[in-house]
């Protein structure tokens, strides 16, 4: 990937990525604090001009080429090989653009329901935008570590601050839980280090200088264990995921929002990013148990969320089968399942992150999220009513909605795996058709009762406007996907391409003492490639 | 024996004596003060330090001089630039530390400064007897220091321990030096390296001097189980006394070690290495998990120095160059953000009943926003979270052992850090998300006090967000003792 970068006349990647951290600087040490619409507005400010910035680079985005654009490089810790090294490709252009989305929704949605210590609130918030966007657009393994570990500081603070009731528990759980992770994925970008700069004399945290040489199988297989342990806590996977649960419920909402719409992507985009085309005959290797797991966080994951009587805790079991999806999507190794995992990636952003927004608004409202003191909430609010079926319709997988479109991608890929992939996972989706449409039924349908003091009002206007552009998109990526799957489609080619390659060379470098590349059946399957390829199918869109 | 063979070269110890010379300035000027005044004679002591800074960096004689008993290469000016720096620091929070006490004597000015000149004395020794004058110099220093805490009770306690247990690992040490000398014939560091290249790998009296001196090391960076006297030791002394002792002793006692394996054993790297990696690791799992229990702040944080000094050691035991480098850089990136630490506890006015508990930290962040947020920082930068110069640091360690092949060391270490970040962010914690509880504490930091911890925030920060300067500065200084 590096003879086609594309270098930046302009440094614009910086700028989106730190702009964020600025604006919040600038809230910290400029406002007053008792000037609390400043505080609101300025950070609504900052996250919005972040987000158009966002837009532009979608606009000016070169669709055609899998090259890294805007690249900016330089060294930074010479001795190691270390570079301050930017660059946006399809994979990840997308997860920028959801996390500054999000961001401008959390801003949004922390409106009224945030009273003290607003300042501080706030600029965790952009420096946590910061720190994802960092993730998603650096290049270099070192610079990508250093955003990884940065981007739980806030969280842990926003967490345990403006928390629930067991919100101490729930961040230092999560705090240990992701940096232990974190660590092993370290350790296991220090071996990858070492091993490939025995081999090819260059040492280097470049990625994309590490992908054009990969290390010998045996040595994948232990670095592939490291790095899971780092990504799939984030993800998070069956069985690293009892973080989650807790993380999700006790935060406020807008911690919800971001947590379960931008954090969450983070291990999976490791995974997509730098495990596959890094580690291509561990990934083939692992991916059956890979596949198991992610199966079994379907159906578990499902499951338990069918039982939950806290609507935040729901939604955040339901995460965990959602990402188990998106894995899925991943760990088949075929241009479907990539594509499908990549969109549901974003769709699971949007329509969980719309569904954390709306459980805030009636919490906001009644100070109770426990689905049974709800019921028939649809009469006295329609409109929030509509909106919350529009979102369910987008978790569950309804067509014309987005997440049909990527549920469809997976299921495709998993089918061409193995069939026996899909069916799981086909169940997966009823039982999310279940325990969403109970909920629905439960809260919003029947008899209407509530007894609280005031009478419920429905969305006022900023409400709305936090709605909106979701909805848009749900319908947008559902009935017309193609601008989307656009911008991924080059880069996802690539990488497909690029894991193949891999592999192959990989094997060669394989010591003789015997160790051939053995992929498992479903790499196995295509023909034309002995050493087992990752096959390239187009799909028709 | 001519004077030119001896090369008398007096810049060699230029920085000594000039520290001498600062000491004995405040020592004649305490007879002529009197109560508060000698307060002067804290920021004299200070300023006077950092002025001898930079003769410290300009002062590199790289031939041994002196008859071979002093060699103040870069590597001597490296840790000298760490002691100076420790001491400058530590006398500046003593300033705030003692206004109100009644142990205002003039003569721990003195002593402080005589401690940082034992630690330059043993940095730049290349003598087995230079080592020992310096090391007994800092340490004498330290055990009265320790004694003029004021919880009284407490003060004698940790002084008696550290000074029972110094003396018996002094004379461990002087005990393995002794057999190094009737091996070899000489108390120099080279010569010992000849006679130890010409053979007698086997040689019994060899290896216990190797051992015998490896403990004395031990006890004194305190390796599990060599570690007993620190917690108390550290509790009952003034906290900037503590802070000094956790990074100037320690550092100067990794320079001794580091000339003295690296100059005249290195053949025996195979098996000393096996002794460390068990020290390693013992002492990093022991210094992590025994630090969950503590209620005390400083336990706490003598726990912690404990545990980091076993990570620390690991960049000794794997024998490469990105190792022993790091060893340096660790303990320059230590100063700062362990001394940050420290300097926050002492500002923390609480003087009582045994120093700041953990508990009393409850709610800090919300009377006192600017040092919970130092606070924080130097935390997150000791459990080795990043942009701090603490996580550059253990990278670049654990990068060693991985290079090395020490696989199964480095997951300790990783495991350990991860086992670390719960009390360090049990602190945390309690400073921001927690009401506070019973009496408050007052912070008074003063001109000075927010000095201090400015320059450890920025050296906390700037190792971490820009460390090649100082990695540099750390690969450069340990050339000399890399054949």
């Amino acid at each position: 990937m590096t003879a086609t970068d594309i270098p930046a006349a302009f440094p614009i990647l910086s700028l989106l990525v730190f702009f964020p951290a600025a604006g919040a600087v600038f809230i910290v040490l400029v406002l007053k604090k008792e000037w609390q619409d400043g505080i609101r507005w300025s950070a609504l400010a900052v996250s919005l001009a972040t987000f158009f910035l966002s837009v532009y680079l979608v606009s000016a985005f070169d669709t055609s080429t899998a090259a890294l654009q805007w690249v900016e490089k330089t060294a930074w810790i010479e001795r190691f090989g270390i570079h301050y090294f930017l660059g946006v490709d399809g994979i990840s252009l997308l997860l920028v653009v959801l996390t500054t989305l999000m961001t401008v929704i959390c801003v949004l949605a922390s409106w009224t329901e945030i009273q003290t210590k607003l300042k501080a609130y706030m600029a965790l918030f952009l420096f946590s935008e910061t720190a994802v966007l960092g993730v998603f657009l650096s290049m270099d393994l070192f610079l990508f570590y250093i955003f990884w570990e940065v981007v739980l500081i806030p969280m842990v603070f926003i967490i345990g601050i403006w928390g629930g009731r067991r919100k101490l528990y729930s961040s230092i759980k999560f705090f240990l839980f992701t940096f232990t992770g974190s660590l092993f994925m370290l350790l296991g970008i220090l071996t990858l280090y070492f091993f490939q700069g025995r081999m090819t004399g260059q040492y280097t945290f470049d990625a994309t200088l590490l992908f054009q040489n990969p290390v010998p199988p045996q040595i994948q297989n232990w670095i592939f264990v490291a790095l899971f342990l780092g990504f799939a806590v984030k993800v998070p996977m069956f069985p690293l995921h009892t973080w989650l649960p807790d993380a999700h419920t006790e935060a406020p909402t807008a911690g919800s929002i971001l947590l379960a719409a931008v954090l969450l992507k983070l291990g999976t985009y490791g995974f997509i990013r730098f495990s596959l085309p890094l580690l291509p005959n561990a990934s083939s290797f692992f991916a059956p148990l890979m596949i198991a797991l992610s199966l079994v966080a379907i159906l578990y994951g499902a499951y338990v969320t069918l039982a939950q009587k806290d609507i935040k805790k729901l939604i955040a079991y339901s995460s965990v089968s959602h990402m188990g999806f998106v894995m899925l999507g991943i760990f088949v190794l075929n241009l479907e399942g990539l594509k499908g995992g990549l969109l549901q990636m974003i769709n699971h952003g949007i329509s969980t992150g719309a569904l954390f927004l709306l459980v805030g608004m009636i919490y906001e409202r009644t100070h109770r999220r426990q689905i049974e003191d709800f019921s028939g909430l649809f009469k006295p609010l329609p409109v929030y009513g509509l909106c919350f079926f529009i979102v369910l319709l987008s978790s569950m997988g309804m067509p014309t909605t987005n997440g049909f479109i990527g549920e469809l991608l997976v299921l495709i890929g998993a089918y061409k795996a193995h069939w026996f992939y899909a069916l799981p996972a086909v169940i997966g989706v009823l039982l999310g058709v279940a325990y969403l449409l109970w909920l629905f039924q439960r809260v919003f349908l029947g008899e209407y009762s509530f007894s609280g003091p005031n009478p419920l009002k429905d969305l006022g206007h900023r409400e709305i406007i936090t709605l909106v552009p979701i909805i848009v998109l749900v319908f947008w990526i559902g009935l017309y996907p193609h601008p989307f799957l656009k911008i991924t489609d080059a880069s996802l080619n690539r990488l497909v391409e690029v894991v193949g390659d891999n592999a192959r060379k990989a094997a060669l470098v394989a010591p003789s003492s015997g160790a051939t590349f053995e992929g498992p059946a479903i790499v196995r399957q295509n023909v034309n490639q002995p050493w087992g390829g990752v096959p390239i199918h187009y799909v028709d869109e | 024996m001519l004077m030119s063979d001896l090369n008398i070269v007096f810049t060699a110890i230029m920085p000594e004596i000039l520290v001498t010379c600062l000491a004995l300035v405040v020592l004649v000027l305490d007879f002529f003060l009197r109560g508060r005044s000698k307060l002067i004679l804290g920021y004299l002591a200070m300023l006077g330090l950092l002025a001898i800074l930079p003769v410290a960096v300009i002062s590199v004689v790289p031939e041994a001089s002196f008859g071979g008993t002093v060699t103040a290469d870069r590597f001597a000016a490296f840790f000298n630039v760490i002691f100076i720096l420790a001491g400058t620091l530590a006398l500046a929070v003593s300033t705030v530390y003692l206004k109100h006490s009644d142990a205002l004597k003039g003569e721990y000015y003195v002593i402080i400064l005589f401690a940082t000149l034992g630690m330059m004395v043993m940095a730049s020794a290349s003598d087995l007897m230079s080592i020992y004058v310096g090391l007994e110099l800092m340490a004498l220093c330290f055990y009265i220091l320790v004694a003029l805490g004021r919880d009284t009770g407490r003060s004698m306690e940790g002084a008696l321990k550290y000074f029972i247990l110094g003396a018996f690992s002094s004379g461990i040490f002087l005990y393995g030096m002794s057999f190094a000398y009737g091996f070899s014939g000489s108390t120099n560091l080279a010569d010992i390296a000849r006679q130890a290249e010409l053979g007698a790998f086997e040689d019994p009296f060899l290896v216990l001097a190797v051992v015998l001196i490896a403990v004395g090391f031990a006890f004194k960076v305190a390796l599990f189980p060599f570690h007993l006297w620190a917690p108390d030791a550290y509790q009952g002394a003034p906290t900037p006394v503590a802070a000094l002792l956790s990074v100037g002793s320690k550092a100067a006692a990794f320079a001794v070690f580091m000339r003295i394996f690296l100059v005249a054993f290195p053949e025996f790297q195979p098996q000393w290495s096996k002794l460390m990696w068990l020290l390693s690791a013992l002492t990093m799992i022991f210094g992590s998990v025994v630090a969950i229990s503590q209620k005390n702040i400083i336990r706490m944080l003598a726990y912690s120095s404990i545990a980091h000094a076993g990570m620390i050691v690991i960049g000794l035991l794997v024998f490469n160059r990105t190792g022993v480098s790091g060893v340096l850089y660790y303990l320059l990136v230590y100063l700062f953000m362990n001394l940050g630490a420290f300097s926050v506890v002492a500002l923390a006015g609480k003087t009582e009943s045994g120093g700041l508990n953990i508990s009393d930290c409850k709610g800090l962040a919300a009377r006192y926003p600017l040092t919970s947020l130092f606070m924080a920082l130097f935390l997150l930068a000791l459990a080795g979270v990043p942009p701090t110069g603490g996580f550059t640091a253990k990278f670049f360690i654990l990068a060693s052992a991985v290079d090395a092949g020490y696989y199964w060391l480095a997951a300790l270490g990783v495991t350990t850090t991860a086992v670390a970040l719960f009390f360090y962010a049990r602190v945390i914690y309690y400073m921001y998300m927690k009401e506070p509880e019973g009496q408050p504490i007052t912070v008074q930091t003063g001109v000075v006090g927010t000095w201090v911890l400015l320059i450890a925030a920025a050296g906390t920060l700037i190792s971490g967000l820009y460390p090649a300067p100082f990695m540099e500065f750390a690969t450069h200084a340990i050339e000399p003792l890399i054949r």
